[in-house]
């Protein structure tokens, strides 16, 4: 075999190799445009119909002709008759986030701190408990629960909410945190059981200080769940002096006149804080999913 | 604590986590025993106060067998039982499997692959309820973005979406996966990253080409991830609300209802929340099946997600 020919062979397959690369390459870019055009399709078009005038909204532009942020403005200053209330709905909907999140810290990380450091024998039952909540879907205990609340005299009260999203959120805090403790090595707390420290203490000067990013974790999950909630808030909360910012928006679809440019840009208002909270602690949230194993 | 470190167990299980000891020597004694009960109490309390009682009222309210009878004669509710295991089988499986397939274009590493999975993950963090919204008015028939935009491109006039029974189906399928497939993406992006680098330098060095690699490396060692992650979902899904709620609105004259808006629907809009609970308690013959399977998988790979 002559040289020559080895060499354009070789040229040959460096071509063929550099072509395929391409093709590799041209496929990928593709996937990553529908990805891209895919995820925010939606998204444009809340902020499309939020900043078109009313009368445009119907026009089926593709891209707003003038834009406005009238309805932004009317949303700020509460100048439609759905939104009267809109700011102190929003602090309710703060008041609702930040209770689930610092109950479900508590109670959870006090369920996981006997079940997995104090090892209670009865603790088994906790964390079976805790999984039977995990499996059953919020929805479908609604109307019991509706009806439980009426009886405990919590209708129409923020509390009801607060406690039944509690509920449903420390049994994902129970198993963050077992898993994570699995970490913190038992030492700890013997050591300090022989300096005399009693489990409450444990629990507030070793426990809690390790568990800091699990509890960053769990607490973000807890605040958005309350937050992004739809089903409770709405069942429980009626009146515009009670109600979050979830059932205020979702009142625009009671009629078929509504404004529909307010509606969106409410709409938009509504999703900054947990959008901005989910990629703030977007590092830990992750972690907290995959928490299962760490090793210490 | 760094990123790898706590993806690496997603796949291997905790087996290296340490073995079980015991601080408190020769069992609780005493106050240390009052201690742990204080500190169980007061998830004991919300767990009988907020979970048993309202099953254990559930259970009561949907007891009269008259309830079954009732539904099982209404065409509606047959209706609903389909469209709620098309719903979960379709929505679930194909959102797994693009999860899959994503998960692996996702772990390439591109200058661009990095910046285009801060925005593919927006849906996610997006509320379902505003999310849900947007996309029940880009299907709008007359002035939604889509049909303006089929008009535009193409010149044809799109279907009214959310005025027929497949195509409003399909649309709370699509947003349900539109909604939820960057999580689960992100959970076996996390379980591929996992799967150790030298197995597949390994197979390369006996010559195992890209599929080979594909099928014998990563799809055995993330199938028991993707079974949990596929059970996980199907309970999730098989209690979605919004999505059926907000982009179809259970519409055209209900014939796109799932189980969990049809129990709603009875119990807040007709007013016979015992007809609303038993059509939710229908759905335990698939959910307590589900659950076991899960349990298994969760106990075989010791508890991950």
């Amino acid at each position: 075999m002559s040289a020559t020919t080895g060499g354009s062979r070789r040229l040959h397959s460096k071509l063929h190799y550099r072509l395929q690369h391409y093709g590799v390459e041209a496929a990928c870019l593709t996937l990553g445009f529908i990805l891209f055009v895919w995820s925010l399709t939606p998204i444009y078009n809340m902020w499309l119909i939020a900043l078109s005038e009313h009368s445009a909204v119907f026009s089926g532009n593709l891209w707003p002709q003038e834009v406005s942020l009238e309805a932004f403005w009317v949303v700020f200053t509460q100048g439609f008759w759905y939104l009267e209330r809109f700011w102190h709905q929003f602090g309710n909907s703060f008041i609702v986030g930040l209770s689930v999140m610092f109950l479900t810290l508590f109670i959870g990380s006090l369920a996981s701190f006997t079940v997995g450091r104090m090892r209670l024998r009865q603790g088994w039952m906790l964390t079976n408990a805790a999984l039977m909540t995990y499996v059953i879907p919020a929805s479908f205990l609604a109307i019991p629960i509706y009806r439980i609340m009426n009886l405990y005299g919590l209708g129409n009260h923020l509390s009801s909410v607060i406690l039944a999203l509690t509920s449903f959120a420390t049994p994902y805090a129970i198993f963050i945190f077992s898993q994570y403790g699995k970490s913190i090595p038992m030492e700890l707390d013997e050591s300090a059981r022989i300096d005399g420290a009693n489990p409450m203490q444990i629990y507030v000067w070793i426990y809690l200080p390790l568990m800091a990013p699990a509890l960053v974790a769990v607490g973000t999950y807890a605040l958005l769940l309350a937050w992004n909630e739809y089903l409770y808030n709405f069942l429980l909360l009626s009146t515009p002096q009670s109600m979050t910012v979830a059932v205020a928006l979702a009142q625009f679809l009671n009629s078929d006149e509504s404004p529909w440019n307010y509606m969106m840009a409410t709409a938009i208002i509504y999703s900054v804080p947990p959008i901005v909270l989910y990629y703030g602690f977007r590092r830990y949230m992750a972690a907290g999913l995959t928490m299962g194993g760490v090793k210490g | 604590m760094s990123g790898t470190q706590q993806t690496v167990a997603i796949g291997r299980g905790f087996a290296g986590s340490r073995p079980a000891r015991r601080a408190w020597l020769g069992g609780l004694h005493g106050a240390d025993y009052l201690w742990a009960i204080a500190f169980a109490l007061p998830y004991t309390a919300l767990f009988l106060f907020f979970v048993v009682y309202p099953i254990g009222f559930g259970l009561w309210m949907g007891s009269s067998p008259a309830l079954y009878t009732e539904l099982f004669s209404d065409p509606r509710y047959i209706a609903t039982v389909i469209n709620t295991l098309l719903y979960v089988v379709i929505g679930v499986n194909v959102k797994m499997f693009l999860a899959f397939m994503l998960s692996g274009f996702f772990i390439r590493k591109r200058w661009w692959s990095k910046a285009l999975l801060v925005v593919f993950i927006l849906p996610w963090a997006t509320p379902a309820l505003p999310a849900y919204m947007s996309i029940h008015w880009f299907l709008n028939g007359q002035w939604g973005m889509l049909n303006s935009a089929l008009w535009e491109v193409f010149g044809v006039d799109g279907p009214v979406y959310l005025n027929e029974h497949w195509t409003g189906l399909a649309a709370n399928i699509g947003a349900y996966i539109w909604k939820t497939l960057p999580f689960w993406t992100v959970i076996l992006l996390a379980g591929r990253m996992s799967v150790p680098q030298e197995l597949y330098e390994a197979a390369s060095v006996d010559g195992a080409s890209r599929l080979t690699r594909f099928a014998h490396v990563t799809v055995p060692l993330m199938a028991n991830l993707y079974l949990v992650c596929t059970l996980l979902d199907m309970v999730f899904a098989l209690g979605d609300f919004n999505s059926t709620f907000f982009v179809s609105g259970g519409g055209p004259a209900m014939s796109t209802e799932v189980l969990a808006t049809l129990g709603i629907r009875y119990a807040f809009t007709l007013a016979v929340p015992e007809l609303g609970v038993a059509t939710v308690m229908s759905a335990l013959p698939l959910l307590i099946p589900l659950v076991i399977m899960l349990m298994r998988r969760l106990r075989m790979s010791e508890g991950q997600l």
